[in-house]
């Protein structure tokens, strides 16, 4: 084409080097680390201003070379990225907090004794574990057979307007306040048994009530992914409808399900306030539901970090060891529930 | 999904012809109604009960009521505080959970994005007596200096008016706390509803030049705006009604006020509850009950219009 050698136009206009982005960070990094070394403030604080600094001569730069839009560009990626990694600080503070100071009574006393009588140092939470998995337990076995067939006749039977209303209604429970969740458990023995009533199994009514909505809603998303193909063979055969879903459907569903119930059960086992209203609180062993007070993981903790004794210390470490405690059987149902999940789950596309 | 298996169903019924239901089809039916009934039974019961329970205190004689004050003015400064407590976790948390989701489905390698959307919802499943511990064990007096900053600094401002408090037990402290316990709830709506913006729209706005943020801008948040409106919604009525992590955390004197750093503040409904029913007999429970009833109608109207929210953009994004 033309034959004069102007120079070639500028399509994209100037771009950093691909290095400019780790460069600044280097060069804000550099005073930062200083700063922590040096002086007292917060690691927290200098870090935020280091991310800000950063963010700032990034946009600057960029203006200066690429232009307003790629520079707003960049730096809209160095905060979303930044605002991720804030997210995940509390994550990382709270478990290396809770393993840090829960391990110092992380001992064999702490799960083979009960507190009872213990003033000072010593004692443990067997109690409060044997309370928490008794609880847990009714809990699990009120709310599974009511969860999974409301999900049954939500996804296999429910149409029209009632099925809108009570899928619409478990959403709305499943943001039930959880003290709320313990009035109510109180306020409905308490009509029957007469007020001040503490029994375990009112804690466990309270925590179905939480429990309910979460099952529900896994076992209906599980129903949703069975392969119409499945129910449609069976019906073919003449298998009647719900023997189409007991032996075709659920067994199916099955893994999904089982993992529905368990990440139901680890999000109402950490659950306080109910319980702390519903099963009161007690030192001594009690495994019976529905005779005296009953004690659980959670409210141990509580009651250990709110009144502690005369030396603080011991009690405190005792509702921090609760609290690893209790984390830990969180993360391990979590981790199941993915294993479960991943192992036996239903591969269909 | 739900359409074709009623009339799969239907079908399969009439092809059966004139015969009758089979006795185990109807046993079976009435039985997985008969669960969704006691749903709806529960939901009704806890009004129900709730309001059973609260009556003693709603025809109380005001002098009666705890504080003397009648209901209202007990109940008054502790709605202002949940609110106030639930408002600092919203206006904290709702743009965290946007920049989250963001990152996790637009920003993080696609390999990356399932697995740290798993470690966002790992906070979800933290108990909240744990956030409670952390709150005053780490957060707070991590926060101390901080605070005695902002009232140097900021302090004309009511929000930091002082004096700052030397355990960071605080309004601030409490809300920071909820904010992190309701962003993994936020996040898992937004997050699922920005990875479904159009493909065709997406590649649209990038084949028009634009950069990354401004693909988000047109296509992403229009596409989600529903969402994160209904999401926030969802995290207010949880930030609303938690519990634990306040009672644990907040130290309090009753005080209706808008400053955050001090260590006078309003308590809220729910963590009065914790804190006072399992000492309070008599009219006090029935009184604490009242407040449960009032903390019920607020975080059921804020998760019905959530879950409205919600549920129209499902239909619109649908269409």
């Amino acid at each position: 084409m033309s034959t004069h050698a102007a120079p070639a136009p500028r399509l994209a206009g100037g771009t950093l080097p691909s290095w400019a982005v780790w460069a600044v960070y280097a060069a804000a990094a550099v005073p930062a680390i200083a700063l922590v070394a040096t002086t007292d403030l917060a690691p927290v604080a200098v870090v935020a201003g280091a991310v800000a600094a950063a963010v700032a001569a990034v946009y600057a730069w960029s203006r200066a070379v690429e232009g307003r839009r790629r520079a707003a560009d960049r730096a809209v990626t160095i905060v979303v990225a930044s605002a991720f990694a804030l997210a995940l600080a509390p994550l990382v503070s709270v478990l290396s907090t809770v393993l840090e100071r829960g391990l110092e009574r992380f001992d064999a006393a702490f799960f083979t004794e009960s507190a009872r009588n213990v003033v000072g140092a010593g004692g443990g939470a067997a109690h409060a574990i044997a309370g928490t998995l008794v609880i847990t337990g009714v809990a699990t076995l009120v709310s599974v057979p009511i969860g999974v067939m409301a999900g049954i006749w939500l996804h296999e039977y429910g149409r029209g307007p009632l099925k809108r209303w009570l899928t619409f209604l478990v959403d709305v429970m499943t943001g039930i306040p959880s003290i709320v969740a313990g009035l109510f458990a109180y306020a409905l023995f308490a009509i029957f048994l007469g007020p001040g009533v503490r029994l375990g199994v009112i804690g466990a009514v309270a925590l179905s009530v939480l429990m309910i909505p979460i099952v529900v809603r896994s076992v209906e998303e599980m129903l949703k992914i069975v392969p119409q193909s499945l129910r449609e063979a069976s019906y073919a055969l003449g298998v009647p409808k719900w023997r189409t879903i007991v032996k075709v459907v659920l067994p199916t569903a099955l893994a999904g399900i089982v993992t529905g119930v368990m990440v139901a059960v680890a999000r109402i086992i950490g659950e306080t306030a109910p319980l702390l209203i519903t099963t009161g609180v007690v030192t001594s062993m009690n495994t019976n539901p529905f005779e005296g007070r009953m004690q659980s993981l959670p409210v141990f903790a509580f009651t250990q970090y709110k009144n502690p004794g005369a030396v603080a210390q011991p009690y405190i470490d005792r509702a921090w060891a609760a609290a690893l405690t209790l984390i830990a059987i969180v993360m391990l149902l979590n981790l199941a529930a993915r294993v479960v999940y991943r192992r036996f789950g239903t591969e269909v596309r | 999904m739900a359409g074709t298996a009623t009339t799969t169903g239907e079908a399969a019924r009439r092809i059966g012809g004139g015969r009758p239901v089979r006795r185990g089809d109807r046993i079976f039916a009435g039985a997985a109604s008969g669960a969704g009934v006691a749903i709806l039974a529960v939901l009704a019961g806890v009004a129900v009960f709730l309001l059973v329970k609260a009556w003693p205190a709603i025809t109380a004689d005001p002098e009666q009521i705890p504080g003397d004050g009648g209901l209202v003015a007990y109940i008054a400064p502790l709605a202002f505080g949940t609110v106030l407590s639930a408002a600092i976790a919203i206006v904290l948390a709702v743009p965290m959970a946007v920049a989250v989701s963001l990152f996790v489905t637009h920003y993080a390698p696609r390999r990356l994005s399932q697995p740290l959307g798993y470690t966002i919802d790992l906070l979800a499943a933290i108990p909240s007596i744990i956030y409670g511990l952390w709150g005053i064990a780490v957060l707070g007096p991590a926060v101390v200096g901080l605070q005695q900053w902002l009232e140097e600094h900021l302090g004309f401002l009511p929000f930091f008016a002082g004096p700052a408090s030397a355990t960071g037990r605080t309004m601030l402290v409490v809300g920071v706390v909820l904010a992190v316990m309701i962003l993994p709830i936020i996040t898992a709506v937004t997050r699922e509803v920005f990875a479904q913006t159009p493909r065709r729209h997406i590649e649209a706005a990038l084949a028009l030049g634009a950069t990354r943020w401004e693909m988000i801008r047109m296509t992403v948040l229009p596409f989600g705006r529903s969402a994160i409106v209904g999401a926030s919604m969802l995290g207010l009525g949880r930030a609303l009604g938690e519990t634990m992590a306040v009672a644990i955390i907040l130290s309090v004197s009753g005080a209706v006020t808008f400053n955050l750093i001090s260590s006078a503040n309003p308590s809220t409904i729910a963590a009065n509850i914790a804190l006072d029913f399992p000492e309070s007999s008599g009219l006090a429970v029935n009184t604490l009950i009242a407040s449960g009833l009032v903390l019920f109608g607020i975080t059921l109207v804020v998760n019905m219009a959530a879950r409205a929210v919600i549920a129209r953009g499902e239909r619109e994004r649908r269409a």
